[in-house]
């Protein structure tokens, strides 16, 4: 068992990153894949992480959880779970927080569960590597889970195996496993990309559910922007590996300061009102981390790039609101209102 | 020759002229299981009498959740698969059951796009081979003039020239998309079939072909069928819309009609499980319960009745037929929503 740990103040943030950088050894150079990444998550908070393949959402989540091999990888800056830094953590230690109070739901349910097992022997082992508990008594808590995520007849589906189970119900019965240590903090890298819109919904459902009755904070991994929308209290928008902007949900979208979340929220077609003749694309493609260009990693494709945008860019702060970018806050609405349309000015 | 379901196939088409391409109790069956005993195995049905009619410049648009036998249908459409029942009429030509040869000039005018761009390219051949294959293969250009098509094409997808001596793997996904397009339009075709060719791609990426296909139609007059899960990228390209469930069209019509007034109970559940970021205000959801059911046994009556919050004992006994409505558009509900019974029922 781990000593509870001191945690003063109950609305402190359960989680700090600070300077979080990670670099992966190749053949040639080593490649940095997360540069200075810095957010809180505070307690009972969904925080979403959005941005396009390559970004560096899924690698920052694997350093701040240690499950990057330390053989090839370089991580530094700190990770501070509930007032303990948990990058220097040995592994043994680690591991008695990661499932028990950090839990991870992933993106493809398939890949997450052992093919040989049943699902309530999956959900049962994770029970009794945390706590001290009888075969009988975790497997009973396994059927409980799978009733709270809303898998129909639990007691059944407990001896079901992966293959035998829908998408979505497999994606619940990760849920269920990731759920069995209440953990304090559940992060959820992509958790319904793979399922269709009504199963989404679903799980959707049941993700803020669990806030509402459990507390949990979440980190809400995803690049669908209506699921941000829909889930988000505060968002980090990634680009290239760097936090390019960070703020409420309100301030995102209402206020969004980044051309590239400009960019992000006008390649959306609508689904109401009328269509626009053509989508807003961003031109050209995300670059790879190993040729970045100097400066802003958006420059080259950003409409609205002037001269310092060859230098690295500030970060403009208000409010909790930040953006990496050098356009000015007065010609901010101007210029989105040429990608967004006028109708988005500054709430 | 036409009854009232192919009738209803063709609701809310703008154009009078005859269809392009037209499918006919279309039903794709697929036989697994003990194969030595005939007709002691299961039978799936994939895709469940469909009649369906695409005429010539629309995009019509093909959505449904996984399973429900959109990509089948497609590949039935394109006869990639072997057709079970039915007919399928090409500019009135029955092809649906005629054999390689007879089809060629078919292959030809129909072409297919796929949902991976990577699987379905060649890895070991550059471009400019993925590209002159067909060419070479129908006959379609004298050879010298197939380095000047090639290019031809290359700048039509937005491609430099240049790139024509690469391989497959030195592309980005939004590029190789935009190759197995290029060997798409290869054919001159009339009417191409996408399947998902853009939910592999990330949301900037997805736009930029988004609009390639809106303007390689107007440039080239061609039809789409246009295959996707994805709600909102189907809206903004399709004309019309049919919206699938457990292998058979449960509402088509004109993408403003559907999408504006949903009158299937799935295509409205289907429409309000769409997160939105654009309206953040919530509206009302309504979240379906339950799994689809299993194509091997579909339920009795009307398919959806499992969960289908309006079902009453009607449903569960007698199937509905695709028939057309006062707007115009067709729908296979006993009960459609229409805003007389939105009001008046719920």
């Amino acid at each position: 068992m781990i000593p509870p740990v001191a945690n003063p103040d109950p609305t402190d943030p359960i989680l700090r990153v600070g300077g979080l950088t990670v670099s992966f050894a190749t053949d040639r150079d080593p490649v940095t894949a997360i540069r200075d990444v810095s957010f809180d998550v505070n307690p009972g908070e969904i925080l979403s992480i959005v941005g396009e393949s390559g970004s560096g959402k899924t690698v920052s989540l694997l350093s701040i959880l240690g499950l990057t091999d330390p053989r090839t990888t370089t991580t530094s800056g700190s990770v501070i779970f509930k007032g303990k830094r948990i990058l220097e953590l040995p592994d043994r230690e680690m591991r008695r927080i990661r499932g028990r109070e950090i839990a991870l739901i992933s993106q493809d349910p398939m890949t997450a569960l052992t093919p040989v097992y049943t699902i309530g022997m999956q959900i049962a082992e994770q029970i009794r590597a945390h706590q001290s508990i009888s075969r009988r008594g975790a497997r009973k808590r396994a059927v409980e889970l799978l009733g709270e995520v809303g898998l129909p007849n639990p007691s059944e589906m407990v001896d079901r195996f992966p293959h035998q189970l829908s998408g979505g119900m497999r994606q619940r019965a990760v849920i269920a496993m990731a759920l069995s240590c209440n953990p304090a903090l559940l992060v959820a890298d992509e958790p319904t990309t793979a399922l269709d819109v009504t199963v989404q919904a679903q799980v959707l459902d049941l993700l803020r559910r669990l806030r509402k009755d459990f507390g949990s904070s979440i980190i809400l991994i995803t690049h669908d922007m209506g699921v941000v929308g829909e889930m988000a209290d505060r968002v980090l928008v990634m680009y290239a590996g760097r936090v390019v902007e960070s703020g409420t949900a309100e301030q995102i979208f209402d206020d969004p300061w980044h051309p590239y979340t400009w960019g992000l929220l006008a390649s959306i077609p609508p689904l109401r009102g009328p269509r626009p003749e053509r989508l807003a694309s961003i031109s050209g493609t995300p670059p790879t981390p190993a040729n970045l260009p100097p400066g802003c990693a958006f420059a080259p494709r950003c409409r609205f790039r002037f001269e310092p945008c060859s230098n690295p860019p500030p970060r403009y702060k208000d409010d909790g609101h930040t953006a990496l970018c050098f356009i000015p806050p007065e010609d901010r609405p101007r210029l989105r209102a040429t990608v967004l349309g006028g109708e988005r000015s500054a709430a | 020759m036409t009854d009232a379901a192919v009738l209803a196939a063709r609701s809310q088409a703008e154009s009078s002229a005859p269809p392009l391409l037209e499918a006919r109790h279309l039903s794709k069956r697929y036989h697994f299981g003990k194969r030595l005993l005939p007709g002691s195995g299961k039978i799936v049905h994939a895709v469940d009498d469909v009649s369906l009619a695409v005429f010539p410049g629309e995009t019509l648009g093909l959505v449904g959740e996984s399973g429900c036998g959109k990509s089948t249908l497609g590949r039935c459409l394109t006869r990639l698969y072997e057709i079970s029942e039915g007919e399928l009429l090409f500019e009135g030509r029955e092809i649906g059951h005629v054999g390689a040869r007879q089809l060629k000039p078919y292959r030809r005018k129909v072409q297919m796009i796929f949902q991976d761009p990577s699987g379905s390219l060649n890895p070991r051949r550059r471009v400019a081979d993925i590209l002159a294959q067909p060419l070479r293969v129908h006959g379609i250009r004298p050879r010298a003039e197939i380095d000047d098509r090639l290019r031809e094409l290359m700048d039509l997808v937005g491609l430099p020239p240049g790139y024509l001596d690469r391989y497959p793997h030195e592309f980005s996904g939004g590029q190789r998309q935009r190759i197995g397009i290029a060997r798409a339009l290869a054919m001159e075709p009339q009417l191409i079939v996408a399947d998902e060719p853009v939910s592999a791609l990330d949301v900037s990426v997805q736009a930029q072909i988004v609009n390639l296909f809106a303007d390689l139609r107007d440039q080239l007059a061609l039809t789409y069928v246009f295959i996707a899960h994805d709600l909102a990228v189907v809206r903004q390209v399709s004309t019309r819309i049919a919206v699938m469930y457990l292998g058979s069209i449960v509402e088509l019509g004109s993408t403003d009609t559907v999408y504006g007034r949903p009158a299937h109970p799935y295509t409205e559940a289907l429409l309000s499980a769409i997160p939105e970021p654009h309206a953040r205000q919530q509206c009302e959801r309504i979240v379906l319960q339950g799994d689809l059911p299993s194509p091997i046994s579909p339920p009795p009556g009307c398919r959806f009745h499992t969960r289908c919050p309006f079902a009453d004992d009607r449903c569960r006994t007698e199937r509905p037929l695709l028939r057309p409505l006062d707007d115009g558009r067709s729908v296979a509900c006993h009960y459609p929503r229409t805003e007389v019974s939105r009001t008046a029922g719920t």
